[in-house]
């Protein structure tokens, strides 16, 4: 039995939910090595190489694996595969692994599991459905297991205490048919959303998008992210990458801090694993209050820099 | 390019009805269950039937995989504006396991028999929230992906698509013939009105069954058991700011 984790990163660093793709790789039993494909990559390389529990690093570099594009990273999957034979293929449940798994899951005739959150046996994995609604136990009965991984599911592998070697794997000819052009990120000095400890989101109840400027002062003083519902969204409060819920973002921090959300169920979705939730909202009534730990009924507008005031004492 | 463009559409339980897991833990009660097609369907269908009316392509064709009422989902998309449907029957057993890699090989193999230039599907559906269906059938096809699209420009014989990624937004380009995955800010589907509802009942659905394109419908995943999630206590409503931030304190949250 042995894995590969097809790792996710910038040819600077590694992406965080690797590292939680990784723990549940380690969780099967068996090797556990791990596939960096970029244009330039070393840095990575070398990073992986450190992590707990990764036995091999397997490396390939060639200008067409830019932008991490499926019709390019699958044939080298295929041509990992069939030189190593692994029981078990994973990466994390991200946009690059969601695009990218089940193509290769195809190519080798399997069906694949996405998005498990609980490793019952090598075969055997847990997955959500209907938007976290219900879970399902599923047994994959495929000769090689292809699945994606919750990163908030399972805790992130600790970055030091490896020494993986490092191995070259041939590049495949590239298929050519696709171009990756650019990419426009949203800047923040703050958290990323779905590796924060802290979160704090906002929904319809802030009614602009300059409201949210309330939001953002708390969560400097919480070192903490910043989330919204889909209903801030659709507003146009706010750009869609900072969703929370079960087309967004599936987030769980420490603490999670829902304000003016009512709490949809597909919000809740994609954040009811928080550990502390707290909710601010004026409608004693609002469903987020059934899930919340610490309820504040109150007008977010005043509640909200009285409570940045409050932590900088 | 005026080509032939391949939707598919999903019936599955409207996205506001609360489910209910059975009580045997076998999965979620459909019957007597309203069901609707699966919202990132109807994202699909709109930019398909927005292409053919800025003239890009030329023909819609819904297509649906399941049991009778099936052919209901692909009325909805005919009513939206969808020039004909084929419904792929899937019964009994067969829907009970049927999962995205056996419908994507259903999806490739009418791609191939219509020479469609675009199929365009879902992200994901709100039942199994796979998302994998489009992924597996350009796979199939050895097609390229535009998957997430929140943009979708044509350009001779390319397709430039924007993309939902986590950090933000990319921009990538791909050969036709290709597919494509909707997400959620591609479009706003239109309401089907009264008089294409009545225009839709005179348009043709064909029938097909999975043997008839060479589908085995074997699958090898086999859901175990469905279980309700275990559910959150709701804590103590906090009179203050003051009282929250305390307590926030205490806890060692802040």
């Amino acid at each position: 039995q042995s894995t590969l984790v097809v790792a996710e990163h910038t040819n600077e660093k590694l992406t965080p939910i690797t590292l939680n793709a990784i723990t549940a790789a380690s969780k099967l039993g068996g090797d556990v090595s791990c596939l960096v494909a970029g244009t330039n990559c070393a840095k990575v390389v070398e990073e992986i190489s450190k992590v707990k529990g990764v036995k091999k690093v397997l490396v390939a570099q060639h200008e067409a694996y830019k932008g991490a594009l499926p019709e390019e990273l699958t044939p080298l999957i295929l041509e990992t595969q069939k030189q190593f034979n692994f029981t078990h293929i994973c990466a994390g449940a991200s946009a690059f692994g969601k695009n990218l798994l089940p193509r290769v899951a195809a190519k080798l005739d399997v069906a694949p599991v996405s998005d498990i959150i609980e490793i019952k046996s090598p075969d055997t994995f847990v997955r959500t459905i209907y938007a976290g609604n219900a879970l399902s136990t599923v047994k994959c009965n495929e000769p090689v297991k292809v699945f994606t991984v919750r990163g908030t599911a399972f805790e992130a592998a600790a970055v030091e205490g490896g020494s993986a070697a490092s191995e070259d794997v041939a590049p495949a000819a590239p298929a050519g048919v696709s171009e990756w052009l650019e990419q426009s990120l949203t800047k923040s000095d703050r958290p990323e959303l779905t590796s924060a400890k802290v979160v704090v989101s906002g929904g319809r109840g802030l009614k602009s998008g300059d409201n949210f400027k309330l939001l953002y002062d708390l969560a400097d003083k919480l070192n903490a992210a910043v989330g919204a519902s889909r209903a801030a969204v659709d507003a146009g409060f706010v750009p869609n990458d900072m969703q929370v819920g079960q087309t967004g973002k599936i987030v769980a921090p420490e603490l999670y801090i829902a304000v003016g959300i009512s709490g949809a169920i597909q919000h809740l979705a994609g954040m009811k694993d928080s550990k502390t939730i707290v909710a601010i909202n004026k409608d004693p009534e609002a469903p987020i209050f059934q899930v919340a730990d610490y309820g504040l009924v109150a007008d977010l507008f005043k509640a909200v820099p009285e409570m940045t005031e409050a932590l900088s004492k | 390019m005026s080509g032939r463009v391949l939707v598919g559409v999903k019936r599955v339980i409207d996205y506001a009805v609360k489910i209910r897991v059975k009580p045997d833990n076998s999965g979620v009660v459909t019957d007597g269950v309203k069901h609707s097609m699966n919202p990132f369907c109807e994202i699909a269908v709109e930019e398909a039937v927005k292409l053919k009316e800025k003239k890009l392509i030329k023909e819609v064709v819904a297509v649906s995989c399941g049991p009778q009422q099936s052919q209901e989902t692909i009325r909805t998309a005919l009513a939206m504006g969808a020039d004909r449907g084929i419904h792929v029957e899937v019964t009994g057993k067969d829907y009970d396991t049927l999962g995205p890699l056996q419908v994507s090989k259903i999806l490739a193999a009418l791609a191939k028999k219509e020479e469609a230039q675009l199929v365009i599907l879902g992200k994901q559906a709100i039942d199994d929230d796979c998302n994998q269906t489009g992924q597996m059938t350009a796979a199939l096809l050895d097609w390229p992906q535009g998957t997430f699209a929140s943009e979708v420009s044509l350009e001779n014989d390319k397709v430039k698509v924007v993309r939902e990624i986590d950090g933000g937004l990319e921009t990538i380009k791909i050969s036709t013939p290709a597919v494509l995955t909707a997400d959620l800010r591609l479009n706003t589907p239109r309401y089907a009105t009264l008089p294409n509802i009545m225009k839709a009942k005179k348009k043709k659905i064909a029938n097909v069954k999975p043997a008839d394109l060479g589908v085995d419908l074997t699958s090898r995943l086999e859901v175990l058991r469905v279980d309700e999630p275990p559910q959150r206590q709701a804590g103590m409503k906090v009179e203050t700011v003051d009282d929250l931030v305390v307590k926030l304190k205490d806890a060692g949250k802040v």
